[in-house]
């Protein structure tokens, strides 16, 4: 009994960590090689999951809804990388995280514009609305999917980051961007290109959360700042240490809020307990990051330099 | 120019001392509301840019400090009407900034202790994780209404102001800003306020006069947490409602975009700043449901093109063609009068 609750916590914990590292693997790019800190990362994580949502209610079908929605959210990327983002890179820190919030409001009004202030509920189409019984463990085909899918999608990173001639000049300028300029690499490309990959990646992540919770406005300011916490604990500018962190935190996050209210039920009401756990959990998140950013401020993984 | 910035001062706050004051007397109580808001909103500004300005640290979880004042009136309110801890239970307005006061400063030396001992972006980012600690603790305080927060049935008791008259209560919050500028404009310009400068401009050179950093900008840190501690406590007073929504982390970013719009170089620039977002967003957001867009549009536009805020602007300051880039970026001269 104990056990399946267990490892079904756990899945569930390890779901919650692809998602992030879908997040924060662009975050980290985008912060490690752009020097840009990138709230409107929460933006496209928002449209992807919208642009799937409509799709998929229009043409009945999950699967060309994420095509749209990666091919529409990577269109959206490169305009406002091209007309806006580039512009942003020499700017202070806290300039750009002023413009980038400034981007997610415009964002967010114009999903407001386009689907009305109530988001999209999602159906899931049958073959992904099972369940899958091992032994007594029990777990949505779905909830498996997301974690399949972001595994094969944090591998084929992997291969591309380490094993591509594109994945050598991310690496390259994540450790020294003047350097790679230096050396003749068409600068403005390559950071298009991150750019477009990392919000393509937060597209993903909204567009298999979406059946979910459903496309919602706003849905991606909370979480951002979560995927913000990995890419600090994991180093900025490093996948791997984006791909750890995300899994610590999911797990960190879920078992907080499965056993943290067991342990709080022992000294005061279940009511106040079961309201406690959750957002003590949340804090856990923080502290662990306050805790090592003091300790080692680089992050668990921190891209080589020079 | 730079006297046309300084006469736009001063005529800014006679307008604060008089508008809202002649509005409430002709019978609206509309301008008053608004402009209370404001002047609380500013103060807290100008406390994060003595941090912004004048020590170069990019607070990114002010926020923090407008709940926990807020809290500090709220609670105390809420078990004397209700019960039960009594040590803290008490209608007295003194009781609630003393609480205040004392909460921030307390919060702002263990949190500022650990913060400063990381630098840029990771600073930005160990101030937001403290305030969202802060933030979660609240929202798991089911006694205090969890999210949903918690109105103040009483505002604070203090002999001879009754808070309760807007007029009184706009009073105290617009004296407190004009003594606020001035304490700050004379901590800016004292020796404390000169070493915090030269923190920002150069680190090492001043190590090399002798003289550590860190202690400064703890005791400039301890200072702005307080002042906006004392925000809150006004906050709460003027909106008798807190809730953990106080302290989100997007309240930290609107305080730092009035810092930013104002211009953080000048002590009356923060002002500036929560005048025309407050302004901003009233009107527009009369206007259409949609306000957010043309908001978010003026904001990335201020950030692109109003180097140095409005203040900078009327002081003659235009950006200049790479003004911007990031190493060697002059950050517009010394807060107040240069």
């Amino acid at each position: 009994m104990e056990a399946s609750i267990l490892i079904t916590q756990g899945l569930n914990g390890l779901q919650l960590g692809i998602l992030l590292f879908l997040l924060a693997s662009g975050l980290t790019l985008t912060f490690g090689i752009m020097d840009l800190v990138n709230l409107s990362h929460a933006s496209f994580y928002m449209l992807g999951a919208f642009f799937c949502a409509a799709v998929t209610l229009w043409s009945d079908s999950f699967v060309i809804g994420l095509i749209v929605g990666v091919v529409a959210t990577a269109l959206v990327a490169l305009l406002l990388e091209t007309s806006l983002i580039r512009r942003l890179y020499a700017l202070e820190h806290m300039d750009q995280l002023l413009a980038t919030f400034g981007l997610i409001l415009c964002f967010d009004t114009l999903v407001h514009l386009v689907w009305g202030p109530a988001g999209i509920v999602m159906p899931l189409p049958a073959w992904l609305n099972g369940q899958i019984r091992f032994l007594d463990v029990v777990f949505p085909v779905y909830r498996l999917m997301i974690i399949l899918s972001g595994l094969l999608v944090a591998a084929s990173l992997y291969v591309l980051v380490t094993h591509t001639r594109t994945g050598m000049l991310i690496r390259a300028g994540a450790s020294n961007r003047t350097m790679v300029g230096a050396l003749g690499v068409d600068i403005k490309m390559l950071f298009s290109g991150v750019f477009v990959l990392g919000s393509v990646l937060a597209g993903l992540a909204g567009m298999l959360i979406a059946p979910i919770t459903e496309a919602s406005i706003g849905m991606g300011n909370d979480i951002i700042i979560t995927a913000f916490v990995v890419v600090i604990i994991g180093g900025i500018g490093s996948i791997k240490g984006a791909f750890v962190a995300a899994l610590l935190i999911g797990i960190i996050d879920t078992i907080g809020r499965t056993w943290l209210d067991g342990l709080f039920a022992l000294f005061m009401s279940s009511d106040a307990a079961e309201t406690a756990a959750p957002a003590l959990s949340a804090m856990l998140i923080y502290l662990l990051m306050a805790i090592l950013l003091v300790l080692r401020p680089q992050g668990l993984f921190p891209p080589k330099l020079r | 120019m730079e006297t046309l910035r300084r006469l736009t001062s001063l005529l800014v706050l006679i307008l604060l001392a008089v508008v809202p004051v002649a509005g409430y007397l002709s019978g609206s109580v509309f301008w008053i509301d608004v402009a209370t808001r404001l002047v609380i909103l500013a103060i807290a500004a100008v406390s994060l840019n003595l941090l912004l300005g004048v020590a170069g640290l990019a607070s990114f979880g002010h926020a923090a400090f407008i709940g926990l004042g807020a809290y500090a009136v709220g609670v105390p309110v809420y078990h004397e009407t209700y019960g039960g801890f009594e040590w803290i239970a008490s209608y007295n307005g003194w009781f609630h900034l003393a609480l205040a006061l004392g909460v921030s400063a307390i919060f702002a030396l263990v949190t500022g202790a650990i913060s400063l001992r990381t630098r840029g972006v990771h600073f930005i980012m160990i101030t937001m994780a403290f305030s969202q600690m802060v933030y979660y603790a609240l929202v798991s305080l089911e006694e205090y209404g969890g999210d949903d927060g918690l109105s103040v049935d009483l505002r604070s008791e203090i002999h001879g102001l009754d808070l309760d008259d807007p007029l009184i209560l706009y009073f105290v919050c617009f004296a407190s800003l004009v003594v606020i500028l001035f304490l700050m404009s004379r901590i800016s310009a004292s020796r404390f306020g000169n070493v915090l400068t030269a923190a920002r401009c150069n680190e090492e050179r001043l190590a090399s006069l002798g003289i550590g950093a860190y202690r400064y900008r703890l005791v400039a840190y301890i200072l702005s947490g307080t002042v906006c501690g004392y925000a809150g406590f006004l906050m709460a007073n003027y909106t008798t409602f807190i809730s953990p929504s106080m302290l989100e982390w997007s309240r930290s970013g609107e305080l730092m975009f009035m810092v930013i719009l104002g211009g953080s170089a000048y002590l009356f620039g923060p002002v500036l700043g929560a005048i025309v977002f407050i302004l901003l967003e009233f009107y527009l957001s009369r206007l259409t449901v949609y306000w957010h867009l043309p908001f978010g549009i003026m904001l990335i536009a201020a950030v692109l093109f109003l180097n140095g805020g409005l203040s900078g602007f009327l002081a003659g300051r235009r950006r200049g063609g790479s003004g911007a880039s990031k190493p060697g970026r002059s950050q517009a001269g010394a807060v107040s009068d240069e």
